[in-house]
C-alpha cells in the first residue's frame, strides 16, 4: 500500500466525521431516500403483478435488503481503494467471462451463469457493468485530457474485450449497454468531437453488419417493432399486449389490483421485464409519470455528485454509473412501449429478480462513496 | 472544466430521452387509449351462452316422460395441463380411473386442443374435480334430456339431439313450445379461457314450457308389455297398439314394436325409431266391413234384420272368385259382420251406390290427415275413382285397395263407440273439441250390436273379457309381396271397444307378419286386445258388467 493511499484513506475518514457531523457512515441521504421510495413503489406494483401474493414480495424484499447491505458496505470503502483495485477487478472479470465460455450454465439458450459449486451462481457480465466504467475511469484519471489517439486505442480494447465476450454468450443487450457505458466514459473524459463523430458514424455504419450478426429471434424482434401485427400471436404478442395494457390504463388507471391484461395472464413477463405495463394499466399515466420523476431525480442527484466530484476518477465513474442506470430505464420503457425491440432488459429497482438489483445498489454504493469521501476544500 | 461541461451535456441528452419516453407513454395513454382499451376489452370480455332449461313432458297425470337435468361435461386442453404426477393422480382419483390410464389417454392425443374426459355427469360427481382448480381442465354446464319411460314411450316422446333440439316425436313437433330461450352473460376470461368473473347477465335464460300429453303412462306400460311379449312370441315383424278415450278422442296409449331406448341411442336402427302406428299404412281388410254395413243401414234399403243369401259360399265378380271359408247360407247383416263374410259384403256393396262407400270411409277419416301433431303422420290412401268396376267395389268394401294407419283405424272405431260422433284425435291435453256427427246414432248403435256379436258368436271370441262386454272386429289381411297378395304373410288386426254398453275405450291391435300355424286377427290380435283392455279398464276403475247389471 502506497503512502499516498494511506494518507488519503485516513484523511477521508476524519473528514467524513467532520462533514456535517451527521454520521460516521458514508451515506448520501438524498440518494438513499430516492432509492427507498422507488423500491417501495416497485414492491407495491410487484405485489399487484404477482396476483397479491406475499411470498414473491417477501423474497424480493430479502434480495433488496441484501443489496442494501452491499451498497452501505461499498459506500464505506474509499474511492481510492476502487482506484487501486480497478485493474485487478477488470482482470478478474475477464477471467470469469472466459470461464463462462467453458463452464457456464446454459439457461434459455444463453450461457451466462457461472456456478461456484455448493456456494452460489452469478453472472460475470453483471460485475462488468460496474467494472468497465471503473477501469476506463482508472485509465484516464491520471492521463492528460483530452486523451490522445494511443490512449483511445487501449480504451477501445478495454471496452471491446468484455463486450465481445458477453456478446457471444449471447447477451447482446448487456454487451451493447456495457459498450455504451464505456464510450460514455470516453466522452466524459473529453475526447475531441472529431472522434465522437467518427465513433457515432462507425456505429451507424455497423448497424447493417449487426443485422447479419444477429440471430433469427433477434432479427424477428426488430422486425416486430416495425410491424407487430404481422405476427400477433407469435413474436408480436409481447409488444401488442404491453401496449394494450398501457393504453387501457388511461390517465388514472383502472385502480390498483384491478388490471385485467396483467392479472388474466395476457401480459407476458408481467413481473419482470414488462412490469411497467402493470403499473401503467392500474395506476395510469399518473402512476408512470410519478415513477419517471423519481428516476429523473435519482439521475439528477447522480449528475450533481459527478459534477461535484473532486477528481477525474470519481467524476468519470459516477457519471458512467448514473447514465448506465438511466440507459436501463430508458431501454426498458422504450421496449415495453414499442419504441425499441424486445431485448430483455429489466426495469431497474422495480422488476422482480435479484441480480440486477444487486449491481444497481452496488453502483449507487460507489457513487455514495465518491461523494462522501470528498476532501472539503470549499 | 471540460469534464463538467460534458457531464451536463450528457445529462441534457438524457433529459431529452426521458421527455421522449414520457411523450410515448402519454401517447399510448391518452391518444391511443380508446383503441387500446377496446383491444383490452376484446381480449378479456366475452359473451357466454347460458343454456335454457327445456320444458318437461308429462303424461296426463303429471308423471314425467322427458326431463332436463343439469349435467357437467369435463374436457382438458393437454397443452395447458401441467402433467405433474401429483396433479395426474389427483385428477385420476377424482375421475375414478387409474393415473396410468389417464396418462395414456392424454399422451395418445396430446397434440389436440380438446380431449373429452367425462361427458354429462351429475354436478355432484363433477364437484371434486372442479375443486382441484387445475389449469387446463374445463367444465361445461348444460342440460341433459332424460326419458324415464325409456323405450315404452319412445315413439310418442321422441328425443332431442346434443344441442337440445327436438329430432323425433313430440320433442320435434313441439320443439318451439318446449325449448327455452338461451340467455347471454358478459364474463371476463383470462388467457386460458377460464371465466374469472361474471360481469352482468345480458339476457336471462327463459325456461321452456312444459307439455302435458294425453298419454296415461300406466296404460302405456301395460300395452307395451303385452305387445312386446306378443310380438316376441309370434316372431312378428312389428306391431302396434293404440288405446283411445272415447269421450275426448285423446290417445291414452300408443306403442309400437320394435322400439328403442331414447336414453342411449348408440347403434340405433332407423326402423326402430319409426312410430309405425302413425307413419305406416296398411290395407285394413275386414276391419272396415262395419262401415260398409253402415252405408247399407243409412241408405234405408236395409234394416238390421235384413238378410243376405251367401249361397253357395262363393261369388264370381268380373271373372274372379271371392270365397267364404265355408258356405254360411242365408244370414242377417249382423252375421255378415260376425262371421266376416266376404260374399255377404260383396253382394251388399254391389247393391249400394258406388260412391257412398267411398264417402263413408272418407267421413270416418280414411285418407284424411288426423292432424295428431305428430311428425311424419301419414294420411293413408283412399283412391277416388270416377268409375268403379264391380271387382273394385267389392274388394274396396271389404278393405282392400285402400290404406290406413292404425291410428286412423282407431279413429274410425271411435266414431262407432261415441254413437256416430267423430272427435279430433289428440295427443296433447287441451280443450275437448266438439265432435262432428258422421253416422246416425241409430246406425252406430246397430253397428255396435253387430260388433258385440263378433265377440260373442263370431270370429273375435278370443277378444272377450270376463268382467266387461266387448265389441269389435277382427281383420286378417294378406300382405302384398313381390308377386301380389301372398298366402304366407299376413296382418292380424283387432279393432274394438269396451265396455260395449257404454264404451270408454277404443283399442286397435295390429300384429304385422306373425310366424307360425296361426296368423289371423281372431287368433292373434283378439287375445292381445282382451288382455290389454281388461287390465286397462280395471286401471281406469271402469265398473264391471255385473255391477252394471245389478244397477
Amino acid at each position: 500500500m502506497s503512502q499516498d493511499f494511506v494518507r488519503q484513506l485516513s484523511g477521508a475518514s476524519s473528514l467524513s466525521k467532520r462533514f456535517g457531523g451527521r454520521s460516521v457512515f458514508h451515506i448520501d441521504i438524498q440518494l438513499l431516500c430516492l432509492l427507498v421510495l422507488i423500491v417501495s413503489y416497485g414492491l407495491l406494483v410487484l405485489y399487484s403483478a404477482v396476483g397479491q401474493r406475499m411470498e414473491p414480495v417477501i423474497a424480493q424484499t430479502t434480495k433488496i435488503g441484501v443489496a442494501f447491505v452491499v451498497m452501505i458496505v461499498m459506500a464505506q470503502i474509499s474511492p481510492v481503494v476502487y482506484l487501486r483495485f480497478a485493474p485487478w477487478l477488470f482482470l478478474m472479470g475477464i477471467v470469469f467471462l472466459v470461464l463462462v465460455i467453458f463452464f457456464g450454465i446454459t439457461v434459455n439458450g444463453s450461457q451466462r451463469w457461472l456456478r461456484i459449486p455448493g456456494v452460489f451462481s452469478f453472472q460475470p457480465s453483471e460485475i462488468m457493468k460496474l467494472v468497465v466504467p471503473m477501469i476506463l475511469a482508472w485509465y484516464f484519471h491520471d492521463r492528460h485530457l483530452p486523451p490522445r489517439l494511443k490512449h483511445l486505442f487501449w480504451a477501445a480494447v478495454m471496452i471491446a474485450m468484455p463486450a465481445i465476450l458477453i456478446g457471444i454468450q449471447p447477451d447482446l443487450g448487456t454487451a451493447i449497454i456495457i459498450a455504451a457505458s464505456g464510450m460514455l466514459v470516453l466522452f466524459l473524459a473529453g475526447i475531441s468531437w472529431r472522434y465522437v463523430v467518427v465513433v457515432l458514424g462507425g456505429v451507424l455504419a455497423s448497424l447493417p453488419a449487426l443485422w447479419f450478426l444477429m440471430r433469427d429471434y433477434q432479427r424477428q424482434r426488430v422486425l416486430m417493432l416495425l410491424d407487430p401485427e404481422s405476427d400477433p400471436l407469435g413474436a408480436g404478442w409481447n409488444i401488442i399486449q404491453s401496449k394494450t395494457a398501457i393504453g387501457s390504463g388511461g390517465l388514472s388507471g383502472k385502480g390498483l389490483f384491478q388490471g385485467t391484461q396483467s392479472h388474466l395472464d395476457f401480459l407476458p413477463e408481467s413481473q419482470t421485464d414488462f412490469i411497467i405495463a402493470v403499473l401503467a394499466e392500474e395506476l395510469g399515466l399518473i402512476g408512470v409519470v410519478v415513477l419517471l420523476i423519481l428516476y429523473v431525480l435519482l439521475m439528477g442527484r447522480g449528475v450533481i455528485i459527478a459534477v461535484q466530484a473532486q477528481d477525474t476518477f470519481g467524476r468519470l465513474l459516477t457519471g458512467a454509473i448514473t447514465f448506465t442506470f438511466f440507459v436501463y430505464v430508458f431501454v426498458n420503457i422504450a421496449m415495453v412501449s414499442g419504441i425499441l425491440p424486445v431485448v430483455g432488459v429489466p426495469l431497474p429497482l422495480v422488476s422482480y429478480g435479484g441480480t440486477s438489483i444487486l449491481t444497481i445498489f452496488a453502483g449507487f454504493g460507489i457513487i455514495m462513496s465518491v461523494h462522501t469521501h470528498r476532501r472539503i476544500t470549499l | 472544466m471540460p469534464v463538467n461541461w460534458r457531464v451536463q451535456f450528457v445529462g441534457l441528452i438524457f433529459i431529452l430521452l426521458a421527455t421522449a419516453m414520457t411523450a410515448r407513454v402519454v401517447f399510448l395513454h391518452i391518444i391511443d387509449r380508446d383503441f387500446l382499451q377496446g383491444q383490452g376489452d376484446a381480449r378479456t370480455n366475452r359473451i357466454e351462452k347460458v343454456h335454457a332449461h327445456r320444458g318437461m313432458m308429462m303424461d296426463r297425470k303429471g308423471r314425467p316422460l322427458a326431463i332436463s337435468t343439469p349435467v357437467v361435461s369435463i374436457w382438458v386442453d393437454p397443452r395447458q395441463l401441467d402433467l405433474q404426477p401429483a396433479t395426474l393422480a389427483a385428477i385420476a382419483g377424482a375421475l375414478g380411473i387409474s393415473a396410468v390410464d389417464l396418462n395414456n389417454k392424454l399422451e395418445q392425443s396430446n397434440s389436440r386442443k380438446f380431449i373429452s374426459l367425462l361427458r354429462r355427469i351429475p354436478p355432484a360427481q363433477a364437484e371434486p374435480i372442479m375443486g382441484l382448480g387445475i389449469r387446463g381442465i374445463y367444465f361445461e354446464r348444460e342440460y341433459q334430456r332424460f326419458y324415464p319411460a325409456g323405450e315404452v314411450a319412445a315413439h310418442v316422446v321422441g328425443f332431442t339431439d346434443i344441442k337440445d333440439k327436438g329430432q323425433e316425436g313430440l320433442e320435434l313437433s313441439f320443439d318451439q313450445w318446449l325449448q327455452g330461450k338461451p340467455g347471454e352473460k358478459k364474463v371476463v376470461k383470462n388467457l386460458y379461457g377460464e371465466v374469472v368473473r361474471d360481469i352482468k347477465p345480458i339476457r336471462e335464460a327463459v325456461a321452456g314450457k312444459s307439455l302435458t300429453l294425453t298419454i296415461d303412462l300406466r296404460l302405456q306400460y301395460l300395452a307395451y308389455r303385452e305387445l312386446k311379449s306378443a310380438v316376441n312370441f309370434y316372431q312378428a315383424e312389428s306391431g302396434s297398439v293404440i288405446i283411445l278415450d272415447v269421450e275426448t278422442g285423446a290417445i291414452l296409449s300408443l306403442v309400437n314394436q320394435p322400439s328403442y331406448n331414447p336414453n342411449n341411442r348408440k347403434g340405433l336402427q332407423l326402423g326402430h325409431v319409426r312410430n309405425r302406428a302413425i307413419t305406416d299404412v296398411f290395407e285394413p281388410g275386414s276391419t272396415v266391413k262395419p262401415f260398409t254395413v253402415a252405408v247399407a243401414l243409412e241408405s234405408g234399403d236395409y234394416q238390421i234384420t235384413s238378410t243376405i243369401d251367401t249361397n253357395p259360399g262363393f261369388i264370381r265378380v268380373g271373372g274372379k272368385t271371392i270365397p267364404d271359408p265355408r258356405n254360411l247360407g242365408v244370414i242377417d247383416l249382423g252375421s255378415v259382420i260376425a262371421k266376416s263374410s266376404q260374399v255377404g259384403i260383396t253382394k251388399l256393396a254391389l247393391s249400394l251406390n258406388e260412391y257412398d262407400i267411398w264417402n263413408m270411409f272418407s267421413a270416418v277419416g280414411y285418407g284424411q290427415s288426423l292432424e295428431s301433431g305428430f311428425p311424419g303422420e301419414s294420411s293413408g290412401y283412399l283412391p277416388n275413382r270416377r268409375r268403379w268396376r264391380d271387382i273394385e267395389r267389392a274388394t274396396f268394401a271389404y278393405g282392400y285397395g285402400l290404406q290406413v294407419t292404425p291410428l286412423q283405424l282407431a279413429a274410425s272405431y271411435q266414431v262407432i263407440a261415441s254413437g256416430g260422433i267423430k272427435n279430433d284425435i289428440s295427443m296433447v291435453r287441451s280443450e275437448v273439441g266438439r265432435g262432428q256427427r258422421v253416422i246416425s246414432a241409430t246406425t252406430a248403435a246397430n253397428l255396435k250390436h253387430m260388433l258385440v256379436r263378433v265377440v260373442t258368436e263370431g270370429t273375435g271370441k278370443r277378444a272377450a273379457i270376463d268382467e266387461y262386454s266387448v265389441a269389435g272386429k277382427t281383420g286378417t289381411v294378406r300382405k302384398v309381396g313381390k308377386n301380389g297378395y301372398e298366402d304366407t304373410h299376413h296382418l292380424a288386426f283387432f279393432a274394438g271397444m269396451a265396455p260395449a254398453e257404454r264404451p270408454r275405450l277404443v283399442g286397435v291391435v295390429l300384429i304385422n307378419d306373425p310366424k307360425g300355424e296361426q296368423y289371423g286377427g281372431g287368433a292373434i290380435a283378439a287375445p292381445l286386445f282382451s288382455r290389454i283392455m281388461s287390465e286397462a279398464l280395471r286401471l281406469l276403475s271402469v265398473p264391471p258388467r255385473q255391477y252394471n247389471e245389478a244397477a
